[in-house]
């Protein structure tokens, strides 16, 4: 520091008192943060480790074994595919229609389908292109071997909710390329196709991150619609939850739920943990 | 020098090879039902900088970006050296263009900024590197290369702006506006490195403004366009004393309508006879005078009286009360404005050159 003491000294003390008391005002809602959030991850880890009154690992091994191991894979599969074509999808349609005449029209279905989810939306499938469905029947598909309850029929059905996401989250951010950077590119000499891959799809790639972690994480966490359309053919760690608390495990095996809890939750982290550095990295220039 | 309006080419490339001679022929270009060009005929001379100066709206951008690429005339022709370049795609015409603001591509840093047509065109990173610093160096700006345009200034932003328009060595060089978001200390230095750089570059430059004085400091020859047309193209010192229409006096500089009376090549007003400017006209016309013209003597017995006074520092703008009730502005060296303070009468009458004359405003009344 080479400025004068004398400026320097005089205002440091009231504005470091005052940043100390406005840090109060945050307690409150730290306080709820960790009561609302914290309260449930200690019983959660408490159980975990609790097995017929005694501190043990075994609910942990049992969940990252057999069928509930094959249930957490898929789950991060099916999270993964729908979160990279949702992206991708949502991405090339919300640039179709961000500068059309369509635009109201589908920001606004958008807005009604990405909430859109559960029992209702697995009825408008199975009605649709279930095995008896109508456009399975109309069309004939069943005897090209088509069926709903597989893990590209998830897929499918999942998308229906996370493209419509992937449009609200990344609309804004096509607003924000100004349409100079593309005639300044071309001005360069640059191809449509080189603007994007200088400047277009850096520009985008924090709130591309952003969007892949959203739609990863819908899709991860979603259970009732996977649960009315395949009951348990599709093997998913929620499904395996809810297994578990109606009872359905060995008598003393009820804390694997809270284990597979702990599971997703770890796989929630180790998702931050790639996706922090790449957002810091991609959002270098903003800073 | 008073060049022609055609311009001959002799007098404005010196050292230039390297700028090209631009054409607009017959361009129209209409949005739905507002004709942004109608017909406009221009051509600027190699290496020469032309103002391109009209109201808002009045299709200077539409002209500029026919120029670039980015927008199609419905009819009419971009020739460059004589080739028609209408149907030669944006990216792969030989004109720079500068924005009017916040075109930096906000993820590189000035260096790959202006570099980035040269990497588009794979030249070496090393070499690619070592030209942008070059050109930064150019425009000013030696040491900014590593940041990133939301860490530079309007000023700055639009100098790495220019540079990142020169780094393909275009033949031609477009500017819309460049200088109207900054402030006007700022806009009169960057000018004057744009006049600076682009004399000695020899690039041929068509400047897009709405600002009359920008306009007139730092052009060669100066365009103005009215409703998507040619009004008038000259130097800036014709234009300001001999603007051909009433528009482009009205619009160059300020002008006093006054009320006079026609016969033949003189006209008679505030009670003296001057020569008109122009062919023979006859009847009740309004005379243009620039408020420069415009001579004032104290007098007790003066027919007009002052009614305001702006001290401008060399000069002082004065609005003077004319017996008849109309008003006009008259300029006074500055240290005048003491004997002529507001409310003070004085007789006016007019410097004797030759004067411009058109139909009597509608609104002046009889
Ligand atoms: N893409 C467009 N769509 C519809 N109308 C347009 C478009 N571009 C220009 N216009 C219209 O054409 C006319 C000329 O526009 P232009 O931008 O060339 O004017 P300008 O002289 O550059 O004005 P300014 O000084 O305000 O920038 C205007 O009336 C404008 O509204
Ligand atoms: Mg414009």
């Amino acid at each position: 520091m080479s400025r004068p003491a004398g400026t320097a000294s005089a205002p440091a003390p009231g504005r470091s008192r005052r940043r100390s008391r406005g840090w109060i005002a945050t307690v409150p809602l730290l306080a709820f943060v960790a009561i609302v959030f914290g309260a449930p991850l200690v019983v959660l880890l408490g159980g975990t480790f609790v097995r017929q009154g005694q501190i043990t690992g075994e609910n942990l091994a049992e969940s990252l074994q057999g069928a509930y191991l094959t249930a957490l894979i898929g789950s991060v599969k099916l999270s993964a595919t729908v979160a990279g074509l949702g992206t991708v999808i949502g991405t090339f349609l919300a640039q179709a229609i961000v500068a059309s005449r369509l635009r109201e029209a589908v920001l606004t279905a958008s807005g009604v389908l990405a909430n859109f989810g559960g029992v209702p939306l697995a009825f408008a499938w199975i009605a649709t292109l279930g095995n008896s469905g109508v456009v399975t029947r109309v069309l004939g598909l069943g005897e090209h071997g088509w069926s709903l309850y597989n893990f590209w029929g998830l897929t499918l059905v999942y998308l229906y909710f996370s493209v419509p996401l992937m449009v609200l989250v990344i609309t804004p951010a096509l607003d924000g390329l100004r349409p100079q950077w593309r005639e300044a590119a071309l001005n360069n000499g640059a191809s449509a196709w080189q603007f994007w891959r200088y400047v277009g799809v850096p520009v985008l790639t924090p709130s591309l991150l952003g969007g892949v972690v959203l739609l990863f994480g819908s899709a991860f966490a979603a259970y009732a619609t996977a649960a009315a359309m395949v009951g348990t053919t599709v093997p998913l760690v929620t499904l395996q939850i809810a297994n578990a608390l109606t009872g359905n495990v060995l008598i003393g095996h009820e804390n694997v739920a809270l284990a597979l809890s702990l599971d997703m939750i770890v796989v929630a982290g180790l998702v931050m943990a790639v996706y922090l550095p790449l957002q810091r990295r991609s959002a270098r220039w903003l800073r | 020098m008073t060049a022609p309006t055609t311009g001959a080419a002799g007098d404005v490339t010196t050292g230039a090879a390297a700028g090209a001679r631009v054409e607009f022929r017959g361009l129209y270009r209409r949005f739905g039902d507002t004709v942004a060009l109608d017909g406009l005929d221009l051509t600027v001379e190699p290496g020469e900088l032309l103002a391109l100066l009209g109201p808002s709206g009045c299709g200077k951008t539409t002209a500029l970006r026919c120029v670039a690429g980015f927008e199609h005339p419905d009819e009419g022709a971009v020739l460059v050296d004589g080739r028609d370049i209408t149907g030669v795609p944006a990216n792969r015409r030989d004109a720079g263009m500068v924005f009017q603001s916040y075109s930096l591509f906000p993820n590189l840093n000035a260096r790959d900024n202006v570099a980035f047509g040269l990497r588009v065109r794979k030249v070496a990173a090393a070499k690619r590197h070592a030209r942008a610093q070059e050109l930064l160096e150019l425009v000013g700006l030696p040491s900014v290369g590593e940041r990133y345009p939301h860490q530079l200034s309007g000023g700055q932003q639009q100098r790495v702006a220019l540079a990142r328009a020169l780094a393909l060595e275009p033949r031609v060089l477009l500017l819309d506006e460049p200088l109207s978001a900054l402030d006007a200390k700022v806009r009169v230095t960057l000018r004057e490195e744009i006049r600076r750089l682009q004399l000695s570059l020899g690039i041929t430059t068509i400047f897009v403004t709405h600002d009359q004085e920008e306009a007139l400091s730092i052009a060669d020859r100066v365009a103005v366009l009215r409703a998507g047309r040619l009004e008038q193209v000259t130097d800036p010192a014709t234009l300001y004393d001999r603007p051909a229409t009433p528009f482009v006096a009205e619009f160059v500089g300020t002008m006093n309508h006054i009320p006079g009376t026609a016969s033949g090549d003189r006209v008679t007003v505030l009670g003296r006879a001057l020569p008109v400017d122009g062919p023979a006209v006859h009847g009740n016309v309004d005379v243009l005078v620039r408020p420069e013209a415009v001579i004032l003597t104290p007098a007790s017995d003066g027919t007009a009286t002052v009614v305001a006074s702006s001290f401008r520092g060399s000069t002082a703008r004065l609005r003077v009360e004319l017996a008849d009730g109309s008003e006009l502005l008259a300029d006074v060296p500055g240290h005048d404005s003491v004997r002529l303070a507001p409310g003070v009468r004085v007789s006016v009458t007019l410097v004797d050159r030759p004067v411009l004359v058109s139909e009597p405003r509608v609104s002046a009344g009889a």
